[in-house]
């Protein structure tokens, strides 16, 4: 592990300024990835801004929804009574991934910029683009289990591991952004890219800006929400696929539905394609089957991959109906 | 080298270290604090579990520096010898420390977990998120909090027993 200057800001503020002037430079959260990159080597930075004791560790109810602070807790934010309630999915997805202890640990911020739990991005002495751009990708011939079906690249065939971010993008969330020039807002989706020729580069974020919350909008379908996931073995693993969906059914039609998928590309996968086939009209198995295949038109799978279609149709179609039975 | 102060199982401790080192080295190789034990060393195996500012947390993934002025209890810290904690007396009555590697993470653990339940903080298994609900710690929801704490002699069983009887205890 390379020398490190360790700087703990005392506002976001100046951890920008900090950041933003090194190219060097990181911010350092709960430290659950980053502390795990720097043992591997596959993060080298020189300096690291601690932004994990900034006052952003709060959830606030706000006239809309909910406003997360870039600090607060993954325990916390599962725990938190409003998220029970108002954004189920968010708390299901949260509680699905990792342990106990590292949900104490990590943030909200921190698990959006999580990076990809691929073996070979993990093992520092194997070629990888997004480790070392350029290097070539190792997971294209060797180890696929966990590999992307939709949006992937010649460069890199990963897939983004958080949960969390999945249930954001079916919630409709919206990122807080500061940067040298003050704050922007970006929707989650817009946070993650798919990786094209550059998968070095994880989100749309510039070097120095910092996530300083995450806000959602209740309505009747963050209510009626949830995820599943589907994995290796019961607990603390990363996910095969996953999916969050936000369904509101009034007098038997779909009035809205939200559908993002965790485990199959770069990002978390908003299934806008399938949503616009469900909205409207009444649900049954068949109809939310075929708007799933519509979606999913675009997959390209290998042997190692193949599971993951009919995975994601079901694992989709069960959580959709089971959320119809609970809906207006 | 920064200056680190910590106040560790109720005593307070000072150690200049240098900003890569861990929460976990710093206890065991610099303040001879052994309880917590470095298993994996990349967060997977939960040997190293202390409770950090009165939460379960991972001292290999805590880098040191960041941790300044906190509190860390240990296994060790948890009760003694003579008067050992109602965790510690409950797994030696199931037999729940095996070769011993493991236990001190699965110890702070299973108090953190129990401190978790009694907030009403729910796990992936709970069924119902409704905030007033309650947590009933049946053996599905033990097996899903303590799934962080990895044991290779598998003494599960007895650890199982061992959490029932802390929370009959409670």
């Amino acid at each position: 592990m390379r020398e490190l200057t360790y700087v703990r800001a005392t506002s976001a503020a100046e951890a920008v300024a900090a950041v933003t002037a090194d190219p060097h430079a990181r911010y350092l959260g709960g430290g659950t990835n980053l502390v795990d990159h720097l043992k591997l080597g596959i993060a080298s930075p020189e300096v690291l801004v601690d932004v994990s004791r900034l006052p952003l560790d709060a959830v606030e109810e706000t006239e809309r929804g909910l406003r997360i602070g870039a600090a607060v807790r993954n325990s916390d934010l599962a725990a938190h009574p409003l998220v029970r309630t108002d954004f189920p999915a968010l708390s299901r997805a949260l509680l699905s991934g990792a342990s106990g202890q590292i949900r104490n640990q990590a943030t909200t911020a921190g698990n959006l910029l999580q990076r990809t739990r691929c073996v070979y991005f993990q093992d520092a002495s194997t070629p990888c683009n997004k480790r070392e751009p350029g290097s070539g990708c190792s997971a294209l011939e060797g180890y696929g289990r966990y590999n992307a079906v939709l949006g992937a690249s010649e460069s890199c065939v990963t897939t983004h591991p958080s949960d969390m971010a999945v249930a954001m993008s079916a919630l409709d969330a919206d990122v807080v952004v500061l940067g040298p020039d003050g704050e922007r807002r970006v929707a989650l989706d817009d946070l993650h890219r798919l990786p094209g020729a550059h998968p070095e580069r994880d989100t749309t974020l510039a070097h120095g800006e910092l996530i300083t919350a995450v806000e959602l909008t209740r309505s009747p379908a963050t209510r009626t929400s949830t995820y599943e996931k589907a994995r290796d073995r019961a607990s603390y693993a990363f996910a095969l696929v996953s999916v969050a969906v936000a369904l509101d059914v009034v007098d038997g039609e779909v009035a809205d539905v939200r559908i993002a998928w965790g485990g199959v590309a770069h990002k978390p996968w908003r299934a806008r394609t399938a949503e616009s086939l469900l909205r409207g009209g009444g649900l049954d198995e068949q109809r939310v089957r075929d708007a799933v295949a519509e979606e999913l038109r675009a997959s390209e799978t290998g042997l190692d991959t193949a599971f993951k279609v009919p995975m994601l149709t079901g694992i989709t179609a069960r959580a959709v109906l089971r959320l119809a039975g609970a809906t207006r | 080298m920064p200056l680190l102060r910590l106040t560790v199982d109720g005593s307070p401790r000072e150690v200049d270290v240098d900003t890569r080192t861990s929460l976990l080295d710093a206890l065991r190789e610099r303040l001879e604090v052994t309880a917590p034990k470095k298993g994996c060393d990349h967060g997977q195996c939960g040997s190293c579990t202390v409770l950090l500012d009165g939460r379960r947390s991972l001292a290999c993934l805590a880098l040191a520096v960041a941790h300044d002025g906190a509190e860390v209890v240990t296994a060790a810290g948890l009760g003694t010898a003579d008067e050992p904690h109602p965790v510690q007396q409950a797994f030696l009555d199931h037999d729940g420390y095996q070769c011993g590697y493991c236990t001190p993470g699965q110890v702070c653990s299973v108090v953190g977990m129990l401190e978790e339940a009694a907030l009403g903080h729910p796990s992936h298994v709970t069924a119902d998120l409704d905030p007033d609900a309650g947590v009933d710690l049946d053996d599905a929801e033990v097996r899903e909090r303590m799934s962080g704490n990895l044991c290779r002699c598998g003494a599960y069983a007895g650890i199982l027993d061992a959490v029932r009887q802390s929370v009959g205890a409670r």
